[in-house]
C-alpha cells in the first residue's frame, strides 16, 4: 500500500532544463516510488495555472533565449510561489532558476532585472565562465556535481550559502560560497544532476515534503545506493586531495 | 614565403618526430602555426577547386569521407584532414605530409572537417570557397556553452563563405543560417523526403528549440532529398520524387538514419563542386565503398564475432547510436570518461534515455566516470551486471564473458583510444592515424 501521493511540480522542463537538469525530477519521482510513496509529477509550462497541490517544486538552468520565455509566467506565479516557500515547501533552483529566485540580476550593460526575492542573492552578469567539477561541503555531507555559470551572485548580509565550496567556483569564485538556502528553499549551480549524484541531500527534500503531504514523518524504504555513493565518493576523492 | 617554407620545414621536423614517438596529430601544427600563423593561406590559398569546410555538431568526419570518396571518384586530387583532428592545428599536420617545401599542396580541392569555433579560426587565416552544414546540437564539450551560440557560429561560417554554401533544410538552426549568406553566394539544399520526415525528432533535440516556428518549407527541384529503401540502402532524389535524377540505390557500410543523411549531404556538395561532371552511377559506386571511420560504428573481427565501437559524445548522438542499433541488441558495454576530450561534463547522460537497453541490460559499465553511468542506467531500470572503471580490465572481461557473441560498445572519445589501442594489440588492427585517406 502507497505511504501517500506527494505531488511534485518541476517548472518550466522545456524552457529550464539543460545539462540534464531533467535527472532532478526523475531522481524524486524515482526515489519517491521506491521509498513506497505515490509520486504526481506535475510539469508547469509558460501560462499554464499552476498545480492545486505542490509538496515539492524544481526548477532549473536554461539559455538565455528560455529565461526570456519564462519571465512573465514566473511573475504570474510569483506569490503562489512564495506562499509555498513561507509554508516550508522544499524548492530545488538550479543555475538560471536560482537567478530567477534571487532578488535581482544585474546583466552585464548595468540593467537591473527584478527577481522573485525569495532567496536574497543578486547576480552580476559577466562575460567570463566559471566551468567545471564542484565538490561542496553541506549540511547534507560532501556534494558534488558541475557548474557551468556566466552570473556572478553575492548573498545578502543574513542569507545562508547552500554549501561551502572545497572544489571548483560556486556563487562567485572568490568568497567560497555556493549556492543559497532560506528555509526548505535551496538555490545552487550544481548541474550534474545534482540530486542522482547525491541521495542525502535528494531524500532530505523528501522528508521536508512528505509531511507537507501527508502529515506523517517520512518514512525511508531500504534504498541501494551503491552506484551513487561510489560515484560521489570517487568525485571527492579525485577533486579534494 | 621564406618564412612559410621555414614555417614547413620546422613542422615536418616535428611531425618526423611525432610519428617515430607514436604521438599526437596537432603538435606539429602548432609547431608549424607558431612559426608562421598565415601558413594555412599560403598553403590552401589557390586551389583550382577551392577549399570546402565541413561543420556541424555530429556527422562531421563520416560526411567528409563521403564527400572526398565522391570527389576522388569523379577524378579530383583532394586534400583532407583524415584523422579526424578537426581542430586548425590538425589542418596543418596534416598539410605538412602532403606538401613540398614550397608550400603548395599538390590537389584540386580540400575538404576539411572543422568544428564550429575553429571553422571561424580557419575562415581567419583562409576564405572557405564553400561549407556544407550538417546540424546544430547541443554538445557536452565545455567550450560551446550553448545550443544558440553555437548556431550562430555556423551562420557566420556562412556569412564568410565565397562561392557556395550547402546546407540542412530540416534543421531550423541551420536553415536560418542562409539569412546571412552574402549576395552571389549559392545555396543549396539537403534534407530529407517527406516519407521519412517523421523520424527527424529522433535527431533533434527538441526542447531546446521552444517556441521554435521553424516550418521546413516544401521542397524545391534542386533539393537533395534522402530517400530510405531500408536499414541499409537509400536513393538520393533531385527534387521532390527525383525529378532531376536518383542516386542509387546505394547500401552505406554503416548503419542508421544519421549515416543516410550524412550520405546526402555529401552528394548535395559534390553536385555543387562538380557541377556537370557530376554522374549518379559514379556516385553510388563511391558512397558504397565508404567504410566506417574509426569508431563510429566501426565492426572488429574480435575472435570470430563482432565487436562494434561505437563513439558517443552529446546527446543526440547517443540517442540516434541507441536507435540505430536498438533493432538488433546484443551485449553491452558502456565506457564513460570525462578527459576534456570527451567533455568534463556528464550531466548530458541524463539528457538520452536508455529504455531500449532495459531488456538485455548492460554488462559492465567502465571508464572513468563508470559508477556515474551505472547510476544513470539505474534511473532508467537497465539492469548493470557489473562495474570496473579501469578500462582494460573491463575490456578484457568484456570479450572473455560474451562467449562468442556478437557485442558493442558505446564510448566517449578517450575512453575509445584506450580500447581501440588494447583492440589492436590483440587483434593486429591498424593503429588509429594509420587508416589511410
Ligand atoms: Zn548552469
Amino acid at each position: 500500500m502507497s505511504k501517500g501521493e506527494i505531488h511534485v511540480v518541476h517548472l518550466y522542463p522545456r524552457e529550464m532544463s539543460i545539462y540534464g537538469d531533467l535527472g532532478n525530477t526523475r531522481t524524486m519521482t524515482a526515489r519517491l516510488a521506491r521509498h513506497g510513496y505515490t509520486p504526481v509529477l506535475h510539469q508547469h509550462h509558460p501560462g499554464a495555472a499552476f498545480p492545486d497541490q505542490a509538496h515539492l517544486v524544481l526548477g532549473g538552468g536554461g539559455q538565455d533565449s528560455g529565461q526570456a520565455r519564462v519571465e512573465a509566467d514566473l511573475e504570474v506565479i510569483a506569490p503562489r510561489l512564495r506562499s509555498l516557500a513561507a509554508a516550508g515547501t522544499p524548492m530545488l533552483m538550479i543555475c538560471g532558476m536560482y537567478q530567477l529566485f534571487g532578488k535581482a540580476f544585474v546583466t552585464v550593460e548595468g540593467k537591473r532585472l527584478p527577481g522573485l526575492g525569495i532567496l536574497d542573492v543578486t547576480t552580476q552578469g559577466n562575460p567570463k565562465r566559471m566551468i567545471g567539477p564542484v565538490v561542496l561541503s553541506t549540511d547534507f555531507g560532501d556534494v558534488v556535481g558541475y557548474e557551468n555559470h556566466s552570473g556572478s551572485t553575492t548573498l545578502g548580509a543574513d542569507q545562508a550559502a547552500f554549501g561551502r565550496v572545497r572544489s571548483g567556483f560556486g556563487n562567485n569564485g572568490e568568497d567560497g560560497s555556493e549556492g543559497a538556502r532560506t528555509g526548505n528553499v535551496f538555490g545552487t549551480y550544481l548541474h550534474g544532476p545534482i540530486l542522482p549524484a547525491n541521495p542525502v541531500f535528494a531524500d532530505a527534500l523528501l522528508s521536508y515534503a512528505v509531511p507537507l503531504a501527508t502529515g506523517a514523518p517520512f518514512e525511508p524504504g531500504d534504498l541501494d545506493d551503491t552506484f551513487a555513493e561510489e560515484a560521489r565518493t570517487r568525485q571527492v576523492r579525485r577533486l579534494v586531495s | 614565403m621564406l618564412r612559410t617554407s621555414a614555417a614547413i620545414a620546422a613542422g615536418k621536423l616535428t611531425r618526423a618526430v611525432a610519428k617515430r614517438r607514436g604521438g599526437g596529430s596537432a603538435l606539429p601544427g602548432l609547431v608549424a602555426e607558431k612559426v608562421d600563423p598565415k601558413i594555412l593561406g599560403h598553403a590552401l590559398g589557390g586551389l583550382p577547386g577551392g577549399i570546402v569546410v565541413v561543420s556541424g555538431t555530429n556527422g562531421k568526419t563520416t560526411t567528409t569521407r563521403m564527400l572526398v570518396a565522391l570527389l576522388r571518384a569523379h577524378g579530383l586530387s583532394v586534400f583532407t584532414n583524415p584523422t579526424g583532428s578537426n581542430f586548425t592545428r590538425g589542418v596543418i599536420s596534416a598539410l605538412l605530409g602532403e606538401v613540398g617545401l614550397r608550400g603548395r599542396p599538390v590537389a584540386d580541392v580540400a575538404v576539411l572537417e572543422l568544428d564550429e569555433a575553429h571553422a571561424l579560426k580557419f575562415a581567419d587565416a583562409v576564405t572557405p570557397t564553400h561549407a556544407l552544414l550538417l546540424n546544430v546540437a547541443r554538445d557536452q564539450l565545455d567550450r560551446f556553452a550553448e545550443i544558440d551560440h553555437t548556431a550562430k557560429l555556423l551562420a557566420q561560417l556562412a556569412a564568410r563563405t565565397s562561392k557556395g554554401v550547402v546546407m540542412n533544410r530540416d534543421d531550423s538552426f541551420v536553415a536560418r543560417s542562409a539569412e546571412g549568406v552574402k549576395t552571389g553566394v549559392t545555396i543549396d539544399y539537403f534534407g530529407v523526403d517527406d516519407s521519412i520526415a517523421h523520424r527527424l525528432p529522433e535527431l533533434m533535440e527538441q526542447d531546446t528549440r521552444v517556441d521554435d516556428e521553424y516550418v521546413v518549407p516544401p521542397a524545391g527541384a534542386d533539393d537533395i532529398l534522402l530517400r530510405p529503401v531500408d536499414e541499409r540502402s537509400l536513393e538520393i532524389l533531385v527534387g521532390p520524387h527525383g525529378a532531376g535524377g536518383i542516386v542509387g540505390p546505394v547500401e552505406l557500410k554503416q548503419r542508421g538514419l544519421a549515416a543516410m543523411i550524412n550520405a546526402t549531404a555529401a552528394t548535395a556538395m559534390a553536385r555543387r563542386l562538380l557541377g556537370s561532371r557530376f554522374d549518379a552511377a559514379t556516385a553510388a559506386n563511391a558512397l558504397a565503398t565508404v567504410t566506417a571511420p574509426f569508431g563510429r560504428g566501426e565492426v572488429i573481427d574480435a575472435d570470430g564475432a563482432p565487436l562494434e565501437l561505437v563513439l558517443v559524445k552529446n546527446p543526440a548522438g547517443f540517442t540516434v547510436a541507441l536507435s540505430t542499433y536498438g533493432s538488433t541488441p546484443v551485449r553491452t558495454m558502456i565506457a564513460i570518461n570525462d578527459n576534456y576530450a570527451d567533455g568534463r561534463d556528464v550531466s548530458w547522460l541524463y539528457d538520452v534515455s536508455f529504455e531500449s537497453l532495459r531488456e538485455v541490460g548492460v554488462s559492465l559499465t567502465s571508464g572513468v566516470r563508470a559508477y556515474d553511468m551505472a547510476l544513470r542506467l539505474q534511473y532508467d531500470e537497465v539492469p548493470v551486471a557489473d562495474v570496473e572503471p579501469d578500462l582494460e580490465s573491463a575490456l578484457d572481461r568484456f570479450l572473455r564473458e560474451r562467449d562468442g557473441q556478437p557485442a558493442r560498445i558505446f564510448c566517449t572519445y578517450t575512453a575509445m583510444m584506450t580500447l581501440r589501442r588494447r583492440l589492436a594489440e590483440r587483434y593486429n588492427l591498424p593503429a588509429f592515424g594509420e587508416e589511410g585517406s
